[in-house]
């Protein structure tokens, strides 16, 4: 079946006007965040009811055409760029009802395409609290959420995306409705699917709805902030303060570099000769947050902090993080292009991998602000460059290449929260093994025998 | 201009900005238009991928990038939400203005900018003519508000519900005006804009009497041309030089210390495009309407940082009172708390912040005439956060949004009535 003929037929369901074929339509969903080349689909439906996307899957499998789903479009990876020209483009950002918020069980079941802070902000009217909060929160989707298994600055204590996932509603290749996981906070009926969706990248199947854990909120919370002029002494500190078995919120890493430029655009006056400095937010009933605050200023003195700057109220604790809140648009000021990356090692090893950074970028000549969730070892190596620049551009590849090798030989992982999309996928088998990648073929061979879905992301099914 | 290449050419040199675009997407949740329509194109992301893809000759269809860049409030919340500081705004007009050229204006737009909205006589004349014509086919539709709607006219202008023209305008009924400083020592020149002098003409009188009572001299001419917002969105360069040249004239013949509006639209054109089509003008006139840039100031930053205004202690059973942001005074001028004080300065009116206050209310000037669906959508939101509020009176700072808001809360026949912030300080000033 031609586009033209699949395209009328897909209006019969949807509605023409939520079929895209213009060449700007089309043209407008050819990226997403990540640095990578576009590629122009050819057609975007847009769903309006989450049924029609067992219809729309349907069509599409069986005229044999590539889907790609995206919701908001701010992956860092590259998932949600398709994967050719023959590719349809299945927006899910206009299913976005909150469907319920239940005070008594403690959960949301939420349409794919709700975005993460109205999530949090409809289970905050009632006194709730939705943690996982990834940096694009209000602009990101809960299908692209699970899809990425996005994380944040909360990770540490709240931990990430899959964690609150309680069940999940989709779809397979060929429009199969699938059910997994329930409203009760035990279920183990049949395979653990929901599991399965999360973090699958769009290439094993299509959500439409999920049942995401909800929690109380914390009652009380305190920032500060640690000065240090020696990065192990930073990381020991991070380490010694989880030891004292104290766990905050937030703890934040920003480097020297970054501190500087931060500092040179907002004048807020950061310590500028400092080699890091540490934001922490502790949360809880507040005599425990007031008795972790003390233990938590007594290690960090212990392990060296130069300083150390108690916010005493909610105003002095939004300007500490403003710091952090402008780390990265101030990074993005200083060059054309931004590469933000993160690769993730163990907590302890965020002085080798720091160390690490600063050789490559030496190596290469490259401007790296780095800053980041130290808490949970996973920084965000940020390369200032213009990608115009071909040469340039070619190094910061090689820099890339290298980061990657020194996050795998300390122990971490090649992304801590971006996903793998196309952008990471030729480094998947080093990190895992030959075997896994062929077990993910297989997998996916077996439920998508067309390879329909997503094809090149994590695994090239076209390999 | 008709050749694509030559376009894409003239494109190509807004690289350097679109660069730095990072594509994270921080445009869509402040974007009135995609949270209407929630499509790519729509947001500032789309928008800019589209230039550079034109300029690429990836597209080579001028038309419909015409049409995308026209789908857009230029209300600037992109740009104020943006963490590499794109010029999205600067972009936006640039790129208006040689894709609109390319593609062509529509006749009756150069009719309007480069003779009517040029030419005050004609204008003038025109909507004199026009005002009392006007109510024959517009009937009173809503007391609270005192607004008309005009079903014979609904396929122009839909259902809106709009204040009639005032039979004297403010040109007329006040005419010029050379008032020398009285007790503050400060003279200025009042820029009412088009909506102050041919419709909210009491609005403009409310300032002129703010200015009176704090010992202000005024400089009038008997009426400015177009600020030249219209046709600067339009992307008619030709336009705005024959509206800019007769308002410079009239300028260069006062002396004044700062040059006041009542409108943030207004002001925002004076202050940040009228320096940018300097160096199109000649020698005398460009260093002119650059050297206006330090004089330009919006009526409400006047009364707090110039005249240092103090306010009152808040009365037992003041009026509620909430205020919109209108987007060029708060995005492009950074003008948020001075109009807020203003509402607090003589104890008579309780001041409210509601919600989503700096969202865009959808007016745009033209745009809501080419869109009106998206505008009234955009309209709508604002009406409900309005309402919620619980204040009886929403203030603003510049009469567009005042024509928007009158209009939506009108057809839901809403009590809250809409009122420049200036007079409200006015009204205080009898009691």
């Amino acid at each position: 079946m031609s586009i033209e003929a699949l395209a009328k037929d897909i209006a019969k369901i949807i509605g023409k006007e939520n079929v895209l074929t213009k060449d700007a339509d089309r043209q407008s969903y050819s990226y997403d965040s990540a640095v990578l080349e576009p590629v122009i689909p050819a057609m975007v439906v847009r769903p309006t009811e989450v049924e029609q996307l067992g219809l729309l899957t349907k069509r599409f499998y069986d005229a044999g055409v590539p889907m790609t789903v995206r919701g908001a479009g701010t992956n860092l990876s590259g998932g949600t760029i398709p994967d050719s020209t023959d590719s349809v483009v299945i927006l899910t950002n206009s299913l976005n009802k909150v469907l319920e918020i239940n005070e008594e069980d403690l959960y949301a079941v939420v349409e794919t395409g709700v975005v993460t802070s109205v999530l949090a902000a409809a289970a905050a009217k009632k006194n709730l609290f939705y943690p996982p909060d990834p940096g694009s929160q209000s602009i990101s989707t809960i299908g692209g959420n699970i899809a990425e298994n996005a994380g944040g600055l909360r990770g540490l204590k709240y931990g990430v995306t899959k964690d609150y996932v309680m069940g999940i509603e989709f779809f397979d290749a060929e429009g199969e409705f699938i059910k997994s996981g329930a409203r009760t906070v035990k279920c183990v009926t049949g395979y653990n699917l929901a599991g399965l969706m999360v973090q699958s990248e769009g290439t094993l199947g299509i959500i439409s709805k999920a049942i995401l854990k909800l929690v109380p909120p914390p009652k009380a919370s305190k920032a500060m902030m640690a000065v240090f002029d020696d990065l192990i002494k930073a990381s020991e500190a991070v380490a010694a303060i989880i030891a004292a078995h104290v766990v905050p919120c937030t703890m934040e890493f920003l480097d020297n570099t970054t501190i500087v430029m931060v500092d040179d655009y907002t004048k807020i006056g950061l310590p500028r000769d400092a080699a890091a400095i540490l934001l922490i937010e502790l949360d809880g009933h507040p005599a425990q947050v007031e008795d972790e605050t003390n233990t938590t200023i007594e290690v960090l003195k212990k392990c060296g902090a130069t300083n150390v700057v108690l916010a005493k109220d909610q105003a002095e604790k939004m300007k500490l993080w403003e710091a952090r809140r402008m780390a990265l648009p101030v990074l993005a000021r200083a060059k054309p292009t931004t590469v933000l990356e993160d690769a993730t090692v163990p907590r302890s090893k965020i002085p080798d991998m720091m160390r690490g950074i600063e050789s490559v970028a030496n190596k290469y000549n490259l401007t790296i602000g780095t800053f980041g969730h130290a808490g949970d070892g996973n920084l965000h190596p940020t390369i200032l460059c213009d990608k115009r620049d071909k040469a340039e551009f070619h190094r910061v590849e090689e820099a890339i290449d290298d980061l990657f090798d020194i996050a795998l030989k300390l122990g971490g992982t090649l992304s801590g929260e971006h996903g793998i999309g196309t952008a990471k996928a030729q480094w998947l088998e080093k990190e895992t093994s030959k075997g896994t990648i062929l077990f993910s073929k297989k997998l996916r061979k077996a439920l998508d025998p067309k390879s329909l879905l997503n094809p090149t992301k994590q695994v090239n099914m076209y390999e | 201009m008709s050749d694509l290449k030559e376009l894409a050419k003239k494109l190509e040199s807004l690289d350097d900005q679109i660069i730095s675009c990072m594509k994270c997407g921080l445009c869509q949740p402040v974007c009135p238009i995609f949270n209407s329509t929630m499509q790519e194109a729509d947001v500032a992301r789309g928008k800019l991928a589209l230039i550079d893809n034109l300029s690429k000759h990836i597209l080579t269809d001028a038309d419909a990038l015409a049409e995308k860049l026209e789908r857009c409030l230029m209300c600037g919340s992109c740009q104020a939400a943006c963490p590499p500081g794109v010029e999205i705004m600067d972009i936006f007009m640039k790129a208006r203005e040689v894709v609109f050229g390319y593609v062509g204006l529509p006749l009756i737009k150069k009719l309007i900018f480069r003779q009517m909205l040029a030419k005050t006589w004609l204008f003038n004349t025109a909507m004199r003519v026009g005002a009392p014509l006007s109510r024959l086919v517009f009937w009173k539709t809503n007391k609270d508000h005192g607004t008309y709607s005009a079903p014979l006219l609904s396929p122009i202008i839909g259902k809106r519900h709009v204040r009639p023209l005032p039979l004297t305008p403010l040109h007329v009924a006040v005419g010029a005006m050379d008032t020398p400083a009285g007790s503050s020592g400060i003279k200025v020149a009042f820029f009412s804009g088009c909506v102050g002098d041919k419709m909210y003409v009491d609005m403009s009188k409310a300032c002129l009497k703010v200015l009176d009572h704090h010992g202000v001299g005024v400089y009038m001419p008997k009426s400015f041309p177009c600020c030249g917002l219209p046709a600067i969105v339009s992307g008619d360069a030709d336009g705005v030089l024959k509206q800019l040249k007769p308002s410079l004239d009239l300028l260069m013949k006062g002396e004044f210390d700062y040059l006041i509006t009542p409108c943030g639209s207004c002001t925002a054109t004076l202050k940040e495009f009228w320096p940018k089509y300097a160096p199109r003008l000649s020698k005398e006139y460009g260093e002119y309407a650059e050297g206006l840039e330090h004089k330009v100031m919006d009526i409400n930053a006047f009364l707090i940082n110039v005249l240092k205004v103090e306010s009152k202690p808040t009365k037992a059973g003041a009026v509620k009172v909430t205020y919109h942001d209108s987007c060029h005074l708060r995005k492009s001028l950074g003008v948020i708390s001075e109009p807020r004080k203003v509402i607090g300065l003589s104890g008579e009116y309780e001041f409210i912040e509601m919600a989503n206050a700096e969202k865009c209310c959808g007016s745009g000037g033209s745009f809501s005439l080419a869109y009106h669906d998206i505008s009234l959508d955009i309209g709508m939101r604002k009406r409900q956060d309005v309402t919620e509020s619980g204040a009886e009176i929403v203030a603003m700072g510049c009469p567009a949004c005042m024509i928007q808001i009158e209009d939506v809360l009108s057809q839901k026949g809403d009590k809250v009535r809409v009122k420049h912030t200036i007079e409200l300080y006015a009204e205080s000033l009898d009691k």
